[in-house]
């Protein structure tokens, strides 16, 4: 018989604190190293001016402790709870929120959160958005992604019908990110969610953007080609970094797939700016 | 078009507030720094500037000439005039451009694209939109020297704040001749 591990809410807030001051302020070391690459291809010479301005503003934040971003993004977690890890002095939820108000009051990041209707800001940048996953093990696994507005206004889930198959869905992703042209600040992440229902697909497009960058998908080689052919047909369109045109229009592009209902064809396309932070920790 | 042009562009000062015949001399692709006072706006102080003037009111600040950055700095830690800041995509506030540009706004730095009616109206009001590179705002703090809040403090990072800039880097992307940086066979 398995004996529960007992894990503080406050080790919970303290984590989820560090994360986020972390990721907005250090590019992680894949992303830094996909962006000198996109320079040293870059033949634009506008383009390569802004992908130059990009990588010193990473050097200049991350001495200066300062924001990569103004926009220091709604707080999304991602937690893998193991089944058999206890929470003591508090709940989850809680600690978690508790985390991110004290790392976007502490860190001198900006609170983007407000009511949809009165768009008044809460202050705080909570709540956050959690995705939550039990899994086997005692150890919790918590992702901290500060998502920025601009790219995330550039993303959709669409409804695509069974016919339409891996050309349309192809198709389909060429297209949005043709439609957000500069607007989400390329040069992007195109994160795919494909299959599962109206809610499971952009869930995945969301956790692709957490796979090291250009690092093709693992396990399945379809989705590997795809991302290949699909990163390939995206830096044709000739966007470049800032939308000034060029070379690198994506940095990357990541797939992630679950089984769908027979009648449906759900694709999520989730576009994350140069600006890809994201941390890590595991308790 | 050869954007490998853009770069024998060395880049230029400007000082804003904006004379009406620096416009006039603004293509689109220039690079160019901009200095001076602008003012940050952006989804909130839109609505409630847009409802001023509907009202009769006067807007915050005085808008002939006037540069309007789309920025919500972060907040400004002890020892700095200011926290990160940087442009918010501009097609936002392309619901109140007109009426602004009616009334006197010269200039708007943001990023990405603007509508059809927005860089018509630029072009009939002989303005300019400047597009500034996103996600560099640890960088583009270093421009600023002093801000302060002249509005709607409530609002927090979406108050209008005053900024005394220095050397903002940016790229013309509509001119006062109705050209846009943007509009290529590439963007469909």
């Amino acid at each position: 018989m398995t004996t529960a591990r007992d894990l503080s809410a406050r080790c919970v807030a303290e984590t989820v604190r560090e994360l986020f001051l972390t990721a907005n302020t250090v590019l992680p070391a894949d992303v830094l190293a996909a962006l000198e690459g996109a320079g040293e291809r870059e033949t634009n010479g506008l383009g390569r001016y802004v992908l130059e301005r990009i990588l010193e503003n990473a050097r200049v934040a991350h001495e200066e402790g300062m924001p990569l971003c103004q926009d220091t993004g709604l707080a999304v977690v991602f937690l893998e709870i193991g089944q058999d890890l206890h929470i003591v002095g508090g709940d989850l939820e809680t600690a978690v929120q508790e985390g991110v108000r004290q790392a976007y009051r502490d860190g001198f990041l900006r609170a983007s959160v407000c009511d949809p209707l009165t768009r008044h800001n809460t202050g705080d940048n909570t709540p956050a958005v959690l995705h939550t996953a039990i899994v086997p093990g005692d150890r919790l696994r918590i992702t901290a992604l500060p998502k920025g507005g601009g790219s995330e206004n550039m993303s959709s889930v669409a409804m695509l019908v069974p016919a339409a198959g891996e050309a349309g869905i192809r198709a389909h992703v060429l297209d949005r990110v043709r439609q957000a042209g500069p607007n989400p600040c390329p040069p992007v992440i195109v994160g795919v969610g494909i299959g599962g229902s109206l809610d499971q697909a952009p869930v995945l497009a969301k956790q692709a953007l957490l796979r090291p960058v250009g690092r093709p998908h693992p396990t399945d080689a379809r989705l590997a080609a795809m991302e290949a052919a699909l990163l390939e047909e995206i830096n044709r369109l000739g966007i470049g970094p800032q939308g000034y045109g060029g070379e690198v229009t994506a940095l990357a592009v990541h797939v992630e797939m679950r089984p769908c209902h027979i009648a449906c064809l759900p694709v999520a396309v989730n576009l994350q700016c140069h600006a890809a932070r994201h941390r890590t920790a595991i308790l | 078009m050869n954007f490998n042009v853009l770069m024998e562009n060395l880049p230029r000062r400007i000082a804003a507030p904006l004379a009406p015949e620096i416009c006039e001399d603004l293509k689109v692709g220039d690079r160019l720094l901009i200095g001076g006072v602008v003012y940050t706006a952006r989804d909130a102080a839109h609505q409630r500037i847009a409802a001023a003037l509907a009202r009769g009111d006067d807007p915050p600040f005085d808008l002939d000439g006037a540069v309007i950055f789309y920025a919500g700095p972060s907040p400004a830690p002890p020892g700095r005039p200011i926290g990160a800041i940087g442009p918010t995509t501009s097609y936002r506030m392309d619901p109140f451009t007109p009426l602004l540009l009616e009334r006197g706004l010269r200039g708007m730095i943001g990023k990405g694209r603007r509508s059809e009616d927005v860089v018509r109206a630029i072009a009939r009001h002989r303005a300019v939109y400047f597009g500034a590179i996103g996600g560099i705002a640890a960088l583009m703090a270093k421009c600023v020297q002093r801000a302060e809040i002249v509005a709607y403090e409530d609002l927090g990072p979406e108050a209008v704040r005053r900024l005394e800039i220095v050397d903002l880097p940016v790229v013309v992307v509509n001119d006062a001749r109705g050209g846009d940086l943007f509009a290529r066979p590439a963007d469909g």
